[in-house]
């Protein structure tokens, strides 16, 4: 019995390692990327926030009533906002409502950053500090929120959002907003 | 052409890698002579090609040649040559080139200088490591091959190599990090080479050691290099992040710490012989298991350089034959070695057991942080990753454990200590260090709990080394004669403590110590900080090779005398337009001054980050002493007959 248990020990680095491989294979299939939105299937939390380029105007959760629309997190020093801006601008052509949230961003630069690359939002939120960033769970930037027309979040999405990205994943949740 | 030259000389490789895998190991097999003795020449043609190769690599990012994809995507005609040059591993291809060839220089040494060894056992040591070659080979020309040409339609402009990585630091860091890294090849080939074998005795123990050391050697300094590298260049003034990729190389360098203590008991005593090639093993295993989880992206890190899925499944699959293979390997032929050594409770034997276990458990804790995102996501807890915080619950007191037994473990005899004389032994140094300890934080503002911990941990190792030293040299004749008939390695061991010492002071000074402070300041003012004053005096444009600047010039003074000038700097570089801080750093023993330009304000004011920390430096130092004491180790007169 004594010698059996000795043998046994010796498999023990091969048990875990199996262990180990199991979790690995299994998370090679995962988007390291994916990241559920806690308030999925909420609406969207109470704030009030200015507005950029008009900082006496106060906006509050209430924007979002009404139509569906997108709430994009962007901000000058994120070098992916950079890549992502043009597409929007071809969203906002098609008629599709965003509303930009200007994430930790220097108020300044980033009017100058609206008034150079053409504006593809309705308006933008200033959020200086993260606070409503916070409350939404924003990781980061850039971040796009899908909200209904009774203001309730339907979906996030983590990263640029491309022509690919539009057309094959967010454009059928976008479609069953209206 | 020299594209294709490079990746033929590749393919030739390969197939020479083959042929070192399967003729010696057969050789080995059927006891044939001439088949075992092919290894050595094969080893070193596959050597000349690599190296071939890897030249002709180093060739197209000199000459700009962007038709080669990784060229393209990595070098800039206006970046400065020596950088052309490390940028051939500044990425994902790239470094596995290095990687194998750092694995054929390894294999190569070994070739030569083990013309004393069986040459059953060196047949098979190669064999193991040219199959590691194969799986590196194949996998970069499957997935990853660094001579692709994007043809027809090629860059006359390349897109620029990451400005995180032009750095003097990140020239020299992954070559140095590979070699410790691969090096740990060695170790591991010889364990299987012993489990096929099926022997394992002193003499095994003795001809791995030195390899081992100077393997450890090169991961100790690749880590406090990069370490060392994130504190200047990544300007957050911290230099260590508990990082998936930091913790994939800290991981290796703690198993192998606990395999050349475990060494010793083989070597001298014939014991833990089957623990010795498990640790060999695991050594080995996790350099590997790093080198998935920093590639494969199933873990996202600040360092990550490539994220591609069928990667990933390769490296798997190599993980799964090397390491699931020498495992199952170990599970049937690990349990014939025999080590039937007696030792009691106060035996050096027992204090490098609990050394050991101590190492195994922080390796296994930090394995598990590193990991639990992965595990959480994979049983459905949602995304959540560990912090520092928990790394630092476990590894700060099972470090400052380790600290506390590893001087009397270095003292105490091999079977039995006598009890009286030993206790003896420690009183002085105890209430010394107690002593010294629990005043030195009074030297400072605030008396803090983490200084006087790692300040008497450390007293503790260097007083009771110091002691043993004396106690050692005094028995002869003269000092002198007594410190010239102590043993080399004897010293290697001493200056690695020493340095341990040396980097737990300058972990927990820096810890409880450190001031930082974010600032806003217009060109002409002056602020103080802790008996310094900083006086941002101009900011100016300035103009690199390939990127302009705004410099800072901030003139540092104590007392009405100067200290230092500094000149931080905000980079934006041409071709990627990629801003960068370059903090400044004014070092000396007992303290840095360092200083990262923040972001533009309103009007000509910046934001400047200064930070303040004392004995930093000392981390480093206490690396380097280490590593020395590794390289004096590896000198040892007794590892020289056996070559």
């Amino acid at each position: 019995m004594v010698q059996l248990v000795n043998k046994l020990k010796f498999f023990l680095p091969l048990t875990i390692f199996t262990g180990i491989t199991f979790f690995l294979i299994v998370a090679l299939d995962r988007d390291p990327n994916y990241m559920p939105s806690t308030l999925l299937d909420r609406p969207v939390p109470a704030f009030s926030l200015s507005v950029l380029g008009n900082e006496s105007e106060f906006i509050d959760e209430k924007i979002f009533m009404g139509e569906p629309s997108l709430l994009n997190v962007w901000a000058t020093w994120c070098f992916s906002c950079r890549i992502e801006h043009p597409f929007l601008h071809q969203l906002s052509l098609q008629g599709i409502r965003i509303i930009g949230l200007n994430y930790k961003d220097n108020t300044f630069k980033a009017k100058n950053w609206l008034d150079e690359k053409k504006d593809p939002y309705i308006l933008s939120l200033v959020d200086q500090k993260g606070i409503f960033a916070m409350d939404l769970g924003v990781f980061g930037a850039p971040e796009t929120y899908m909200i209904d027309s009774r203001g309730i979040i339907r979906h996030k999405h983590v990263g640029i959002i491309d022509d690919l990205v539009w057309s094959e994943s967010l454009m059928p949740i976008w479609k069953s907003l209206k | 052409m020299v594209a294709e030259f490079g990746h033929f000389s590749l393919i030739i490789a390969l197939f020479i890698a083959l042929m070192q895998t399967v003729i010696p190991q057969i050789g080995a097999s059927i006891k044939n002579q001439l088949w075992m003795s092919c290894a050595r020449p094969l080893v070193l043609a596959q050597s000349l090609f690599i190296l071939l190769s890897f030249i002709c690599l180093v060739f197209l990012f000199i000459n700009d040649d962007f038709s080669v994809r990784y060229v393209a995507e990595n070098s800039n005609t206006l970046l400065p040559d020596r950088y052309k040059i490390s940028a051939v591993w500044g990425a994902h291809e790239g470094s596995l080139l290095l990687w194998v060839l750092i694995l054929a220089f390894w294999s190569l040494a070994v070739s030569m200088f083990s013309s004393k060894l069986p040459i059953q056992l060196v047949a098979r040591v190669l064999a193991v490591l040219g199959f590691i070659s194969v799986g590196f080979y194949l996998f970069m020309l499957f997935t990853s091959n660094p001579f692709d040409r994007s043809l027809p339609y090629f860059l006359t402009e390349g897109a620029d190599l990451n400005p995180l990585l032009q750095d003097v630091g990140l020239i020299f860091h992954p070559p140095i990090l590979y070699m410790g890294y691969v090096g740990l090849s060695v170790a591991f080939a010889f364990s299987v080479a012993a489990l096929l074998n099926g022997s394992i005795d002193s003499a095994w123990a003795r001809w791995v050691k030195p390899w081992t050391l100077i393997a450890w050697m090169f991961l100790t300094l690749g880590i406090s290099l990069g370490s060392w590298w994130a504190y200047y260049e990544l300007g957050w003034g911290g230099w260590w992040f508990w990082d998936p990729v930091e913790n994939a190389s800290l991981m290796p360098w703690l198993v192998c710490t606990a395999l050349i203590h475990s060494l010793s008991v083989t070597e001298k005593r014939g014991a833990f012989a089957s623990w010795t090639l498990l640790l060999a093993i695991m050594a080995f295993s996790l350099s590997l298991l790093g080198t998935f989880l920093v590639r494969s992206g199933v873990l996202t890190s600040v360092h990550a350089f490539a994220t591609d899925p069928t990667r990933g499944i390769f490296i798997l699959i190599f993980l799964i034959v090397v390491i699931g293979g020498s495992l199952l390997l170990f599970a049937f032929r690990g349990p014939t070695k025999k080590s039937s050594s007696k030792f009691s409770s106060l035996s050096k034997e027992l204090f490098i057991l609990a050394n050991n276990l101590i190492l195994i458990i922080i390796t296994a804790v930090i394995l598990l942080g590193t990991l639990y995102p992965l595990i959480a996501d994979v049983l459905g807890w949602g995304k959540i990753s560990v912090g520092p915080p928990y790394f630092n619950l476990f590894f700060v007191p099972l470090t400052l454990l380790l600290g506390l037994l590893m001087p009397v473990a270095s003292i105490l005899r091999w079977k039995k200590t006598p009890r009286l004389n030993i206790l003896k032994y420690f009183n002085g140094p105890l209430i010394l260090s107690v002593i010294i300890g629990g005043s030195f934080p009074l030297m400072y503002e605030s008396y803090e709990p983490i200084a006087v911990v790692s300040i008497f941990i450390s007293s503790w190792i260097i007083l009771i080394t110091l002691r043993d030293i004396g106690h050692k040299s005094s028995t002869k004749v003269s000092i002198l004669d007594g410190l010239k008939r102590i043993k080399i390695s004897y010293w290697g061991m001493v200056t690695a403590h020493i340095g341990v010492a040396i980097c737990i002071i300058g972990v927990g000074l820096t810890t409880a110590y450190s001031i930082q402070r974010d600032v806003r300041m217009l060109p002409g003012e002056t602020i103080s900080l802790a008996n310094y004053q900083f006086e941002f005096v101009t900011i100016e444009p300035y103009e690199g090779p390939n990127y302009i600047a705004d410099q800072a010039t901030v003139l540092v003074t104590k007392k009405n005398s100067t200290i230092a000038l500094l000149k931080p700097q905000k980079r934006r570089y041409f071709s990627s337009g990629q801003t960068m801080t370059e903090a400044s750093i004014d070092s000396s023993i007992f303290r840095d001054l360092y200083i990262a330009l923040g972001e533009p304000l309103q009007g000509d004011a910046w934001a400047i980050r200064i930070y303040i920390k004392p004995f930093v430096m000392w981390i480093w130092i206490g690396a380097l002493f280490i590593a020395m004491g590794a390289v004096l180790a590896s000198l040892d007169g007794r590892f020289k007959k056996i070559q």
